[in-house]
């Protein structure tokens, strides 16, 4: 089965879009490389290669999850098959 | 892959380290002696010029940088002879006395009171008789274990973290095991996981030192930030590719120091390791700025992952890149030495993606060119600490 999505860990809050193109709507699937898993996910946002997209339902002042490592706070909610970037999550850093 | 025992053919100096380049070099030691180097390499063929922007007015430990950088890059075992050319005598002697060290050739030249005519005809005799010398080193057989071998990444993506990177520290867990020396750096990439590297420091002495390095180079950034740094650090690039925040960021650059390694010792900036094992440097995350650091410390190659495609190269040292975007691969596969897109494909596994890279390594080392060699990519930028006085 070919791979539209890559999640580090099973308990992450983000994927990562590895094809081009991926359109909002589209149902993918995605591969959990440590646990070896497959799981899919409905995109409500168009996901740019290597771009991330929430697999699961964030509220603001939560950590995103990625390498099972928090990688920043969400500022405004992020539903599961959003787009997941600057625009929703800062550096808790700096 | 078995690497520990493999062989390959280099260039063994007078000191005994091995170069896997035959370079013959003119630098500089300061801004205003850039054009006569340049016309002596314009006059030799076979021989490279290193103009830089900085060597003059320097003080304190910059100066000191300055000077280890420039001595070291002429050390660099890719180097077979150097002219060096300053503006005038003291600071000339000083760069060449520090190369003599190795026994390899090299002579000083500077203009005050020659001009630049002389200069350029004096050094261009003896440029001749250095590239004639070095064309007749041969390479011989050395062993896996004699390769000094640097890392860091850059235009860094998502796919770096999840596969580039990886690569690389499947690579280095390798090398590491087979009694190489090896390097990585990029201090400020480090923030939101430097806590995983403290936790591969080898004794607390090194994770100590390792810390202080890492506070200090926290602090200058509080000292002079005017934002959080988002397009700085991540660069507008990485966002562009889809990382989102420094931890991100930093998380997939550390997958580059492997799963077993340790790291052995600090290094400050230019600094030459004392043995072998895994050493961080204190550097800049700039690819070009960190990747001459490497060269003046002694690194023969250096493995570059990247995902949106940095095309940076380096004038001594053999810049291997690696890359897992297939969007990068399809726009600019030139600049790209081993495409491990098929790992996000589930075509390959890490394991296999390390030897591909190993392979490649290999045949750069016996004399392969790479994408940044056949391009002309030859950035040697200086790292500056602060002001000239």
């Amino acid at each position: 089965m070919s791979i539209d999505f890559v999640v580090h860990d099973a308990d992450d809050s983000v994927g990562v879009a590895v094809v081009e193109g991926i359109q909002a709507g589209q149902e993918l699937t995605g591969w959990v490389m440590q646990e070896d898993q497959t799981i899919t996910c409905q995109v409500s946002d168009p996901i740019p290669i290597g771009h991330k997209l929430a697999i699961r339902d964030l509220a603001e002042g939560d950590a995103v999850m990625k390498y099972s490592i928090d990688i920043g706070r969400v500022i405004k909610p992020i539903k599961k098959g959003e787009h997941l970037h600057v625009h929703n999550v800062k550096t808790k850093r700096w | 892959m078995e690497i520990k025992g493999r062989k390959f053919l280099g260039y063994r100096r007078e000191n005994g380290r091995v170069g896997v380049r035959n370079h013959v070099i003119v630098l500089p030691v300061d801004d205003i002696s850039n054009a006569a180097a340049e016309a002596v390499a314009n006059n030799i063929k076979g021989t490279l010029a290193l103009p830089h922007a900085y060597g003059r007015l320097q003080f304190g430990a910059d100066l000191d940088l300055h000077f280890r950088t420039l001595i070291g890059i002429g050390c660099n075992p890719n180097v077979a002879a150097v002219i060096v050319i300053g503006i005038e005598p003291g600071w000339t002697k000083k760069v060449v006395d520090g190369i003599k060290s190795t026994g390899k050739p090299v002579e000083g030249f500077w203009i005050e009171q020659n001009g630049d005519h002389n200069t350029i005809c004096a050094a261009s005799k003896k440029a001749r008789e250095f590239v004639q010398h070095a064309s007749e080193v041969q390479r011989e057989e050395c062993d896996i274990n004699e390769l000094w071998v640097s890392t860091k990444c850059g235009e860094s993506d998502t796919t770096s973290g999840l596969a580039s990177c990886p690569t690389t520290g499947n690579a280095f867990d390798k090398l590491y095991d087979a009694g190489c020396t090896l390097v990585f750096g990029e201090t400020s990439e480090l923030t939101g996981g430097e806590h995983l590297v403290a936790e591969r420091c080898a004794t607390p002495e090194v994770r100590e030192q390792f810390q202080a390095m890492f506070d200090g180079y926290s602090d200058m950034i509080d000292r002079y930030k005017t934002s959080d740094l988002s397009e700085s650090q991540p660069t507008k690039g990485n966002i562009e590719g889809g990382l989102t925040t420094i931890e991100e960021k930093a998380l997939g650059n550390i997958q580059k120091i492997g799963k077993r390694c340790q790291v052995d010792g600090v290094l400050d900036k230019a600094e030459a390791p004392t043995g072998s094992g895994l050493w961080f440097m204190d550097s800049s995350s700039a690819a070009a700025e960190m990747v001459t650091l490497c060269a003046a410390a002694g690194y023969v190659v250096h493995f570059f992952p990247t995902g949106q495609g940095n095309v940076i190269g380096n004038p001594i040292l053999p810049v291997i890149k690696i890359c897992a975007n297939p969007r990068t691969m399809r726009t600019m596969s030139e600049h790209i030495d081993v495409d491990v897109t098929h790992i996000l494909r589930r075509e390959m596994d890490m394991d296999q993606a390390g030897d591909a890279l190993l392979e490649m390594m290999l045949r750069t080392a016996n004399g392969r060119h790479t994408a940044a060699e056949a391009l002309g990519h030859r950035e040697f930028v200086m790292t500056r600490l602060y002001e000239s006085a």
